[in-house]
């Protein structure tokens, strides 16, 4: 049976390869998942049989309750907290490697082991999940609301990070280099657990994208740091898959702000500029009602929905989907322009749309929709902002040049959906409102769009 | 093993240019699954979870560590594997 341990850690690292690449496509994804708790039970099974392993009792007390705490999170969980439940499964993760890393350092906690490698990566493994524990749970406060979304600054805010990150630093170097300073470990702890909080304090809701992604990816780099210290390949392997997940979709997510780590990092990005919204009394906005958007509509050949994250927050995932179905029953063109850091996490719109049964083949990427917006009809905007901004594009001084945008301004006419005309999250006045070609529509994100799907449905004369 | 075996930092590299290679191409239509995932795969941290909590001469401290994480992983591992299907059976083609 002991022969078996070697060779299960080879059959889960292939299943997990395998399961990433069935996530390529919708038609194999599920596969993938299959192929992922395959190797996941093969590497369960040959941890439990290994010869170390000896008492039993604990551990499956620990999945049992694992496991009843798990199913229910995952079947009742609405869809509209994604985000948050996938910040606080970061935590989760991280919060296993730091206490496992714990438990091996006072394991190690002996003169013998002073300066050796498995001391250096146990120190690194640590910092990394107590770090990335903390600053999951911080993200999780944000997008559930718990505290305010916005960033949060105070003086001297760079200084106090630095000395808790170099504190982290220095009492790590002096624990590898001393292990049996069993008395610093606490400190080495609460101040790895302290800079997550620091870190992610400052950063706003929009870029949680971002940092979602980068906590992803530390996660992941905690778990092969472990595998580094334990000599576990298996763990080196899905460490890896992991980190490399989480770190080329926070470049994406970087890419498509075009903003760098660094200056999502520690840019403040989001705070509320005073006095920036001033002068914009002389420019005309023209507010349109739900029937002349949907006659608007109706009359159409292709419309474009750009969907952002006030689609999300007024839960209008459905009532979107019924304008879509009415739409296309009338012979109209519809297709979702997605942009790749609307809502709150990487991909959050297509999940929330392919809940609400959009057919996936209609949600459309950034570069592919651009192109067909000039022929596009009518540009319907979500609960979107920032990303449809053309000030990106065409004003250089602009907070958010450079930004990659969805060209809805490029339609032939354009319906913004908005409670009120305040600035969105970046605070960046937007001149799409203010287009000859741009009609208001102002209210509620999901009655709003119930209102124009029920004039649709009601044959379009408006009249019921 | 007081010094880094390169054996392991050449399974690293390795599984790193693979993940790389195929994470670009994944569809941005499945990024959110993907994220959960990736993180149902890294919670395999469990196998050194549970050689911790069950090893012999195991202290009371190493078990209580190890207790929390091995629930703290298994929560992670099944909600996340249960959450990427639910997720994934709603991206459907058009016609169904």
């Amino acid at each position: 049976m002991h022969a078996f341990v070697p060779f299960a850690a080879i059959v889960s690292s292939s299943l997990f390869i395998l399961a990433l690449m069935w996530m390529s496509h919708p038609s194999t994804a599920r596969r993938g998942v299959r192929a992922g708790e395959i190797g996941m039970l093969v590497a369960i099974v040959g941890a439990l049989v290994s010869h170390e392993v000896v008492d039993y009792n604990l551990i499956i007390i620990a999945m049992i309750a694992g496991a009843a705490a798990g199913i229910p999170m995952a079947l009742l969980m609405p869809m509209t907290a994604i985000p948050q439940r996938t910040a606080i499964s970061h935590a989760f993760g991280a919060l296993a490697v730091g206490l496992i890393g714990a438990a091996e350092y006072y394991k190690h906690a002996h003169a013998e082991y002073a300066g050796s490698f498995v001391l250096w990566a146990l120190m690194f493994e640590m910092a990394l999940g107590f770090l990335t524990c903390t600053a999951s749970v911080i993200a999780f406060a944000k997008l559930q609301e718990l505290m305010g979304s916005r960033p949060v600054s105070f003086p001297g805010q760079r200084i106090v990070n630095g000395a808790v990150a170099l504190g982290a630093v220095v009492i790590a170097i002096m624990l590898a280099l001393d292990p049996t300073q069993t008395w610093l470990f606490p400190a080495f702890v609460a101040l790895a657990l302290l800079f997550g909080i620091l870190l992610v304090i400052p950063i706003g809701g929009a870029d949680m994208p971002t940092v979602i992604a980068l906590l992803n990816s530390y996660a992941g780099l905690a778990a092969s740091a472990m595998g580094f210290a334990l000599g576990n390949k298996l763990l080196i392997v899905a460490g890896a898959l992991d980190g490399a997940s989480g770190f080329i979709l926070a470049v994406i997510m970087c890419r498509a702000m075009n903003r760098s780590f660094a200056n999502v990092m520690f840019g403040g990005f989001g705070k509320v500029v005073a006095g920036a919204a001033g002068g914009k009394d002389d420019r005309v906005v023209r507010s349109a009602s739900a029937e002349e958007a949907a006659m608007q509509l109706e009359n159409s050949s292709s419309v474009v929905i750009i969907p952002g994250y006030g689609m999300a927050v007024a839960q209008a995932q459905h009532k979107v989907s019924e304008l879509y179905q009415a739409l296309t029953k009338k012979g109209v063109d519809v297709k979702f322009a997605i942009h790749p850091v609307a809502g709150r996490m990487p991909g959050h719109m297509n999940v929330l749309l392919a809940e609400a049964n959009v057919p996936y083949e209609q949600l459309v990427e950034l570069d592919d929709i651009n192109p067909e917006l000039p022929q596009a009809d009518v540009a319907l905007i979500i609960g979107a902002n920032d990303t449809i901004n053309p000030s990106a594009r065409d004003d250089p001084q602009s907070a958010i040049a450079g930004m990659p945008i969805i060209e809805a301004d490029r339609a032939k006419s354009v319906f913004v959906i908005k409670r009120s005309m305040n600035a969105g999250f970046a605070g960046i006045d937007n001149p799409i409102y203010y287009n000859s070609n741009t009609q208001m529509l102002f209210g509620d994100a999901k009655d709003m769009v119930g209102s124009i799907a029920k004039e649709l449905a009601g044959g379009g004369s408006g009249l019921h | 093993m007081s010094a880094l075996n390169p054996d392991y930092l050449f399974v690293f590299i390795l599984a790193a240019f693979v993940g790389f290679q195929l994470i670009k191409k994944v569809s941005p239509l499945l990024h959110s699954p993907l994220m959960s995932l990736t993180n149902a795969i890294a919670a395999v941290v469990i196998v050194g979870a549970i050689t911790i909590t069950g090893e012999e001469g195991a202290t009371p401290l190493a078990k209580t560590l190890g207790f929390i994480a091995v629930f703290c992983a298994t929560v992670n591992l099944v909600s996340g594997f249960m959450i990427t299907d639910r997720m994934l059976k709603m991206f459907k083609p058009r016609g169904k």
